[in-house]
């Protein structure tokens, strides 16, 4: 088995709330990420699931160190990144590269495909200035654009285009880790193929490991090896994404996969389907205990004493809930 | 004879880079209480054909070149703006993609709600307000006494879509077109949506025409859907058949598409290509340069669309002929 190259372990994230004219006092805080435990392996492809407001985008910052960790160790290749100073974070963030939701705001404008590739080679000095055009020309071709377009500025391609040449900017410095934040919400189906095709393809060449955030089940099913489900800073239900999502476990991942539409009218309309009653609760308050019991339709007085463990639920598991057995 | 016919809808955008046909001869017809859904991806026209059915186009740039559509005796697109105001937001009315965006964030939910009421009907403010209480219980807002005083930005986006529902629905109308009103939510939340849609359409007896780009969504909403591509429709059938038995090529790629339907691991199927330029004039079938079955005769002319069964029309002349086997 191929060993853990990222590790999460117990990370916190919160955002302070302050309040008050003059003196500044922190009233609260928000609990975007809430004690996550996670391990990635080279190669592997990660799915993480959930909610707007589960957290999943701001764990990926904090995996990047883009906010600051308020508790837990991020380990990269056995260095704690809270730790690390600036030239070993440096260091740090060639191995870890991010590609956007919106391949129309994560590009700069005024730069052309070229200055958008050449950039980090030439910040992190991967190559000399006389090897770029080479490099840029490879890199494009790898994720299939036309080095000949290397002139062209964003705006001249279209949706799919730009996330290719954001993914050709995110494996610039041959990276080990990619995160990709809902790198295809933002297009069409027949689009969306072509790039879940690509990452697939790019990890499985080149060894990478890359974490898939996207709150399209179907989608993750198909592209991950495993799959974590978030609720409310949480990590909830984790194992084999298609065990994961055929066989859910969690009372919540069981709502959330079952609100998927089956693109089958008999299937469809015969099924039974659980509807979550209300929105996800605030993690500035969240409930005691389970954060799911508000909505959870076993939750049961235990549910509301304290958080659940995650816990072992079939081969390579792990679900938080202490109903397990009794609601298989 | 049916709620809302159709015929020959041609808009136009007139634009310094040239003439955008963004609705290209579209004819249909919604029968009252019928759930008409629209698919297609983005550019395909289907929000165009909406916004020209609701006289939402701003004139110029755009241009509804030809075409009518009968509601009830009356052509919208023809008939004089009192008669089209004295209908439209009380007959017909609209919900929206995004909720955020289609609120006035300045103005009190309430006064948002019975503005409909006030303009349409001889009515009171006062009884207004219980109108649209009423409304707001039905649309499944708790506590909704207090929080129709609420401002949109106190409510979550899932319950700002029930806002918007609401005040789309508080003149009771005969015709309701949905404008992907659940692509910007949660899909758990989207599930809530789709059952209140279904609920309140069953209650009212409302047509709903809904525009989607999920497949998953018509299958389980819509009495009969039609496919739109490059302004142009496609194939038109009831939900079962066109899930069963799809007769375009186009239709049959979208299908496959959708990564639930294929096995993990393998390569997703993708369709070759981008989407049509509709700047440039298609003189063939618009989806004639990705299919995979194209011959010459499907560039030569515009094929019509053509019935082929009682409910089930489509525009691809191979297919008709028994000449390819789209292996549904």
């Amino acid at each position: 088995m191929a060993e853990n190259i990222l590790e999460l372990r117990d990370v916190k994230t919160h955002f302070p709330i302050h309040s008050g004219f003059l003196v500044k006092k922190q009233v609260g805080a928000v609990r975007a990420v809430d004690g996550v435990t996670l391990s990635v392996r080279q190669g592997e492809v990660l799915g993480l699931v959930g909610e707007s407001g589960c957290g999943k985008s701001t764990l990926a910052r904090t995996i990047l160190q883009l906010v600051p960790t308020t508790g837990g160790a991020v380990i990269l290749n056995g260095r704690n990144l809270g730790e690390a100073s600036r030239a070993e974070m440096l260091a740090c963030r060639r191995d870890l590269q991010m590609i956007f939701q919106d391949p129309y705001a994560s590009l700069n404008p005024r730069m052309t495909v070229h200055a958008t590739l050449a950039e980090p080679l030439l910040v992190h000095g991967i190559c000399g200035p006389s090897e770029v055009q080479a490099r840029v020309d490879e890199l494009m071709r790898l994720v299939g654009l036309a080095p000949r377009f290397a002139r062209k500025y964003p705006h001249e391609f279209s949706g799919g285009q730009r996330q290719r040449i954001a993914i050709a900017r995110a494996l610039a410095l041959k990276p080990k880790i990619i995160i990709a934040d809902e790198p295809v919400s933002a297009l069409d189906v027949s689009i969306q193929a072509q790039i879940l095709n690509l990452l697939a393809e790019l990890c499985r060449g080149m060894n990478l490991s890359l974490i898939f955030i996207a709150h399209d089940l179907s989608v993750v099913r198909h592209i991950s090896d495993r799959v974590a489900v978030m609720y409310l800073g949480k990590i909830v239900e984790l194992g084999p994404a298609a065990d994961v999502i055929d066989h859910p476990r969690h009372p919540y991942t069981r709502a959330l996969v079952s609100a998927i539409p089956v693109p089958d009218p008999d299937i469809e309309r015969s099924r039974q389907r659980i509807v979550l009653a209300g929105d996800p609760p605030s993690p500035i308050n969240p409930p005691p205990g389970c954060a799911f019991h508000p909505r959870c339709p076993y939750a049961i007085e235990r549910c509301r004493e304290a958080v659940p463990p995650l816990i072992p639920a079939g081969p390579s598991r792990e679900a938080a809930c202490i109903r397990l057995a009794e609601i298989a | 004879m049916p709620l809302l016919t159709v015929t020959d809808l041609r808009t136009y955008f007139h634009t310094r880079n040239g003439v955008y046909r963004a609705v290209d001869g579209v004819s249909f017809s919604v029968e009252r209480g019928e759930t008409l859904g629209i698919v297609g991806e983005s550019g395909s026209g289907k929000s165009v054909t909406c916004y020209s059915i609701m006289g939402l186009i701003p004139q110029p740039p755009g241009r509804i070149e030809s075409g009518s559509a009968m509601f009830d005796g009356v052509d919208l697109l023809h008939c004089s703006p009192k008669v089209a105001r004295s209908i439209r937001g009380k007959r017909v009315s609209m919900i929206f993609q995004d909720p955020m965006t289609s609120l006035n964030p300045y103005l009190r939910v309430s006064e948002q709600v019975i503005e409909p009421l006030l303009i349409h009907e001889a009515i009171t403010k006062a009884q207004a307000l219980a109108r649209a209480l009423e409304m707001m219980e039905a649309v499944g807002i708790n506590d909704a006494a207090r929080r129709i005083h609420f401002y949109p930005h106190e409510f979550s986006g899932g319950m700002r879509q029930r806002v918007m529902i609401a005040m789309a629905l508080v003149t009771r109308p005969e015709l309701l077109i949905a404008d992907e009103p659940t692509t910007a939510l949660d899909v758990t939340v989207q599930a809530q949506i789709l059952d209140l849609i279904r609920r309140l359409q069953r209650e009212l007896g409302m047509a709903v025409i809904f525009v989607t780009h999920d497949l998953g969504v018509v299958a389980g909403l819509c009495d009969n859907v039609q496919v739109m591509y490059g302004g142009r429709i496609m194939e038109t059938a009831g939900a079962r058949a066109l899930f069963k038995t799809p007769l375009h090529p186009y239709t049959r790629a979208l299908q496959r598409s959708i990564p639930a339907l294929q096995l993990k691991g393998e390569e997703l199927f993708t369709i070759p290509g981008l989407p049509p330029d509709v700047s440039k004039a298609i003189p063939g079938c618009a989806f004639a340069p990705r299919c995979v079955f194209v011959k010459d005769e499907c560039t030569a002319a515009r094929p019509e669309l053509v019935e082929v069964a009682p409910g089930h029309a489509h525009a691809c002349i191979r297919s008709r002929d028994g000449q390819i086997d789209l292996g549904a």
